[in-house]
C-alpha cells in the first residue's frame, strides 16, 4: 500500500511539472501552444519585490513596479523562460539558477532578469539599431 | 528568435501543405550577466536628470518640429519639459523611448504621447482620440475628459484619466493598466488580450466584448456585457492591488474596492482554432 501510494505522488507531481502539460490535438498538430500556460492575470505581490527592482523603480521615476506587473515567470521547451516583448523571444533561464516554488518569488525574479536582459548591451534589438536607425 | 525545425515526419498540418516545418522553439539561447545588474535604461539613450527643467512653447511649431525639439531637450540632458501652448495639436509627444518627466499645459488632439516607453507625462487639459496608443511602459495622466480608443493597443504602463472617457477604451490592449476615475462608452475592453481597465464610475454597453483575457474591474454600474465577459469573485490580492494602484493614479483613495465588479474572459471564444483547418481548406 505504501509503495503505492508513493507512485501516485511521484505522477502527480510530474503532471504538474513546468512544460509537462499535456498537449491538444490541435496543439501537437501545428507544433506550438495556443493561450498562456500560466496565470497572465496574476497581480503582483508588492510585499516579494527585490532591492534590484526597487532601485529600478526609483530611477525611472515610477511609483510601481510599472510595465514589469505584466511579466510573468512561464515556460519554454519545458525549461522556465521569460518573454522578451522587444525581442518577440522567450529568453531561458539558465539550468544553474535555481527558482523558487511560489510564483509569486519566480515571477520577481523573472522582471528582475529581463530587465538585465533588455538593458544589455548585448540585447538582439541593440545590433538592430545600429544597422537601421534612421534618427 | 524563431527556430524553424526541418523534420521528416509529416504531421496532419503538413500533409495538408499547410507547412513544412514544425514552428516550435521560439527560445533564445541568452543569458544573464549579473555584470550589468545596474544598467536600469535601454542602450543608447539620453542621459537625463529630473532636476533639469526647461520650457517649450509650441504655439508656432508644427507636431513634427515639437517632437524633435523635445528630442533635442533630452539629448541636452533635460529630465523635466513643460510644454507651453500644445493647442490641442495631433501627435505630440509620440515616441519616447527615455525616462523623461514631460508636462503639457493645455490640452492634446489626437494620437498623443503614442508609442512611448518609460516617460511620466501629465497633460494639464483634454485629449482627442487614441491617447497614448502602443504605450509601452510609463506613466501618462489625463487631468481632464479623453476621446475614443483611449489607450488603444497597449502594452504596459498605466494610463490615467481623472475625467471620463469615450467608447473602446483598451480596445485590443496587451498589457498595462488604465484607470479612469469617471465613466467610459460602449465596448470598453473590446478584444482585450491582456492587462487591467480600472473604471470608478458606469460603463456603457457591450463590456468587454470578444475579450481574450485579462481583467477590468468596475466601480458603477454597467450598460452590458459584450460577448465572452463574465463575472469573476473579487481576491484579497486583487483589492490590495487596486487600493495600491489608485493610489498611485491619484484617484480615488477613498474608494469602497470591495464593491467593485470584476470581469474577465469566459474563455468560449477560444475555440477559433477547430475552424481554422476547414477555413484553411476551403480557401484553396
Amino acid at each position: 500500500m505504501a509503495k503505492k501510494k508513493t507512485k501516485t505522488k511521484s505522477k502527480k507531481e510530474k503532471k504538474m511539472k513546468l512544460g509537462t502539460f499535456k498537449e491538444t490535438a490541435r496543439e501537437k498538430m501545428i507544433g506550438q501552444h495556443i493561450g498562456y500556460r500560466y496565470d497572465v492575470n496574476l497581480l503582483p505581490d508588492y510585499k516579494k519585490i527585490t532591492p534590484f527592482l526597487k532601485k529600478y523603480v526609483e530611477a525611472m521615476g515610477w511609483d510601481d513596479l510599472n510595465w514589469l506587473e505584466d511579466v510573468h515567470m512561464g515556460y519554454e521547451e519545458g525549461r522556465p523562460a521569460v518573454f522578451c516583448r522587444n525581442a518577440n523571444g522567450w529568453v531561458t533561464i539558465p539550468k544553474s539558477f535555481k527558482l523558487p516554488e511560489n510564483q509569486q518569488d519566480r515571477d520577481m525574479i523573472a522582471r528582475e532578469l529581463l530587465v538585465k536582459f533588455q538593458m544589455s548591451p548585448k540585447h538582439p534589438l541593440v545590433d538592430l539599431k545600429k544597422a537601421y536607425l534612421k534618427f | 528568435m524563431a527556430n524553424l525545425k526541418n523534420t521528416e515526419k509529416k504531421t496532419k498540418a503538413q500533409a495538408m501543405g499547410m507547412h513544412t516545418e514544425v514552428l516550435t522553439g521560439r527560445t533564445q539561447q541568452k543569458f544573464f550577466n549579473p555584470d550589468e545588474a545596474e544598467n536600469f535604461y535601454y542602450f543608447g539613450t539620453y542621459d537625463v536628470d529630473f532636476n533639469k527643467r526647461t520650457d517649450l512653447d509650441v504655439k508656432d511649431m508644427t507636431a513634427a518640429e515639437a517632437n524633435k525639439e523635445i528630442d533635442n531637450l533630452m539629448s541636452q540632458g533635460f529630465g523635466t519639459i513643460v510644454i507651453k501652448n500644445p493647442q490641442g495639436k495631433h501627435s505630440l509627444g509620440v515616441g519616447i523611448l527615455n525616462k523623461l518627466n514631460l508636462i503639457f499645459e493645455g490640452s492634446l488632439g489626437y494620437f498623443g504621447m503614442g508609442s512611448c516607453d518609460g516617460p511620466i507625462v501629465r497633460i494639464n487639459g483634454r485629449v482627442g482620440w487614441s491617447c497614448a496608443e502602443n504605450l509601452m511602459a510609463g506613466k501618462v495622466v489625463i487631468e481632464k475628459n479623453a476621446g475614443s480608443c483611449f489607450g488603444a493597443a497597449i502594452r504596459g504602463g498605466d494610463l490615467i484619466c481623472k475625467g471620463s472617457v469615450g467608447a473602446r477604451t483598451g480596445i485590443d490592449m496587451k498589457g498595462g493598466t488604465i484607470i479612469i476615475g469617471g465613466d467610459a462608452g460602449a465596448f470598453t475592453g473590446f478584444m482585450m488580450q491582456r492587462g487591467r481597465i480600472i473604471i470608478l464610475g458606469d460603463v456603457g454597453i457591450n463590456l468587454g466584448d470578444s475579450m481574450y483575457d485579462g481583467t477590468i474591474f468596475i466601480g458603477g454600474e454597467i450598460g452590458s456585457y459584450g460577448s465572452d465577459a463574465v463575472d469573476s469573485e473579487l481576491t484579497k490580492n486583487d483589492q490590495d492591488w487596486l487600493k495600491r494602484k489608485l493610489k498611485v493614479a491619484e484617484i480615488g483613495e477613498n474608494f469602497d474596492v470591495s464593491k467593485m465588479k470584476k470581469i474577465v474572459a469566459g474563455k468560449k471564444l477560444w475555440n477559433y482554432d477547430n475552424l481554422e483547418p476547414t477555413e484553411k481548406k476551403g480557401a484553396i
